[in-house]
């Protein structure tokens, strides 16, 4: 299966990555090269075989919606790059 | 022997008995990686103080005679991939490079409760993704028997630290061989538990259905202490499993007279290095002296794990590595942007490294939309064949053997340009993580160049009982024969 240009530049738009020209190449190439070696899997008969999405016999693990003690603001923003009172500060998100 | 070579069972009886303390064993490892970690890469971040703070704290609590548990006072290492508050967490990579996370992952709260001592943060393939230590952002870690070698990935630092003595033992994470393989190429014992057993509360996620927390140590019964002590359910973590944790030591010494052990054939197919294979047929022959049954299984569709495990992890890593946009912690790329989009595309491409974007790119490509069936989907019907090829060979076998690897440790630079020949080396540690079981490697010999080969053994769910029993029998046989590095 080979992945072109365009199919590079969709899935990094996808992925929120910018790509220079040569790693547009360089991936185009290499994911090619990688989904070739998963096209083996068309071989293998899967009709009535159900996917695993997890090896566990659990289901969504729920606890009380009551209150409980969380991290304070100051320890949040802590690691932020830019901080505004209690807020994070980004480019502006609305043109 | 010098206090920076011993195990923690040797340690606990010394420190118990007070002919040496958690602060004298702490400085000389501390000392050792002072000496030699600039040479091996092992550590990302040394945290000297704090371990001699924790250090006397232990040894307030021996010289009370406190009842204490074998990890009291004992120096670890952490691979850099869990968090620990207050210290840096990078995960190998620039996108955290001044990460500092507010609080513990349970493993590293139960092993502080338990008095351990944490010396540092090991070295590691970005997010966890790699088979080599090559990924990281503050470069690799050299494998402490041959220097130009790898440490094998993605827990390299951690591996190399236990090899050369820089920690009495190491925690590691395997998501698709990460702690098996590095302990191969390092000549040290490392597990990878049951999905489920170890709490993931804390562990900066790579592939959620997958990863798994585990040890790396010196020798099988440092292993089954580790393991007991970061075992157990929490509720913290949603697909933490209810289940009682065993006394893992009381297994070692079950010995393997009359235990089936179940050897696939799809294992020793092409591709397998020749002394490689030589040294687990001679380890399967000291089994068998040793009064084990052996018996042929097949797993048929082991020539698909890599294409399962390569599409299910890079798309769970696309929505896991989603969450890093330099908008609340993390690296944020230099402005000015014309709008959030934009800071975010940019802070997300400089602060990823190149096997990082490659599996993000592979994993949305897997999960869009007119690819999902055919990739994805398809990828984790596979998985449930996978996992029913080990429940069928295991009704016939107690444990499985099999080469960890398929060589002993390649050459740094060897194959970062291929990352196909990379992602190969995988190839017989991804069904565990696959089907959930658990795997141990341990030491089995080393090929003519000295390079050390790893036997892995694999059990059924929640069996680590049996996979230790049946290793640390073949480590009690076998260990006149293990070397240590020369660190030339």
């Amino acid at each position: 299966m080979k992945v072109d240009k365009k199919e590079v530049e969709h899935v990094a738009m996808l992925a929120r990555i910018e790509l220079s020209p040569e790693e547009k190449d360089l991936y185009s190439e290499q994911l090619s090269a990688i989904l070739a070696l998963f096209d083996r899997l068309r071989e293998v008969p899967t009709d009535e075989i159900l996917p695993t999405s997890h090896v566990l016999e659990i289901s969504n693990a729920f606890r009380e919606d009551e209150l409980r003690p969380s991290s304070m603001p100051q320890e949040i923003l802590g690691n932020a790059p830019d901080v505004s009172g209690q807020f994070f500060r980004v480019p502006k998100i609305l043109e | 022997m010098n206090l920076y070579e011993e195990t923690i069972h040797g340690l606990h009886q010394r420190l118990v008995r007070r002919e040496a303390s958690s602060e004298e064993v702490t400085k000389s490892v501390l000392d050792r990686i002072a000496e030699l970690n600039g040479r091996f890469n092992a550590f990302i971040t040394v945290t000297g103080q704090s371990a001699l703070e924790q250090a006397r704290e232990a040894d307030r609590r021996l010289s009370k005679g406190d009842p204490v548990g074998p990890l009291c006072g004992i120096p670890l290492a952490i691979k850099d991939v869990l968090s620990t508050r207050g210290v840096r967490t990078t995960c190998g990579s620039r996108m955290l490079a001044d990460y500092v996370p507010i609080y513990d992952s349970t493993v590293i709260r139960k092993l502080r409760d338990a008095g351990a001592v944490f010396v540092g943060k090991t070295n590691m393939d970005e997010f966890a993704m790699g088979s080599s230590t090559e990924n990281s952002f503050l470069g690799p870690s050299r494998n402490p028997y041959h220097p130009e070698r790898v440490c094998g990935g993605s827990s390299g630092g951690s591996a190399c630290a236990v090899a050369a003595d820089l920690c009495i033992a190491a925690i590691g994470t395997d998501t698709g061989g990460s702690i098996r393989q590095p302990a191969s190429y390092c000549g040290v014992v490392g597990m990878k538990p049951t999905y489920g057993r170890v709490s993931r509360f804390g562990l900066v996620a790579y592939a959620s259905s997958l990863d798994q927390i585990g040890p790396i140590t010196k020798d099988v019964t440092d292993c089954s202490l580790l393991l007991r002590a970061i075992c157990g359910y929490d509720s913290q973590d949603s697909t933490s499993v209810e289940t009682a944790v065993p006394d893992f030591p009381r297994f070692l010494n079950e010995g393997v007279k009359g235990l089936r052990i179940g050897v696939p054939r799809e294992y020793f197919v092409g591709g397998l290095d020749a002394e490689v294979e030589q040294a687990i047929r001679k380890a399967i022959d000291a089994f068998e002296r040793m009064g084990a049954v052996f018996v042929d299984v097949s797993l048929p569709h082991t020539e698909y794990a890599i294409p399962v495990y390569y599409l299910i992890a890079p798309a769970e890593a696309s929505s896991n590595l989603a969450r890093y946009d330099g908008v609340k912690y993390g690296y944020r790329a230099k402005g000015p942007f014309r709008n959030l989009a934009e800071m975010v595309r940019r802070t997300r491409s400089e602060g990823f490294g190149a096997e990082v974007k490659r599996r993000i790119m592979l994993g949305t490509y897997a999960l869009s939309s007119g690819y999902y069936d055919a990739y994805y989907r398809k990828a984790q019907q596979v998985r449930t064949l996978i996992r029913e090829d080990f429940r069928v060979a295991f009704q016939r076998c107690d444990v499985m053997v099999a080469p960890t690897a398929p060589t002993t440790a390649f050459r740094i630079g060897e194959k970062v340009g291929d990352p196909l020949q990379m992602y190969l080396s995988d190839i017989f540690t991804v069904s565990a993580n696959l089907a959930g079981l658990p795997g141990i490697s341990v030491p089995c010999g080393y090929n003519r160049e000295g390079l050390p080969i790893g036997l892995q053994i694999l059990g059924k769910a929640f069996d680590e009982g049996t996979v230790l029993q049946t290793a640390f029998a073949f480590e009690h046989q076998t260990w006149p024969d293990r070397k240590k590095p020369l660190l030339a």
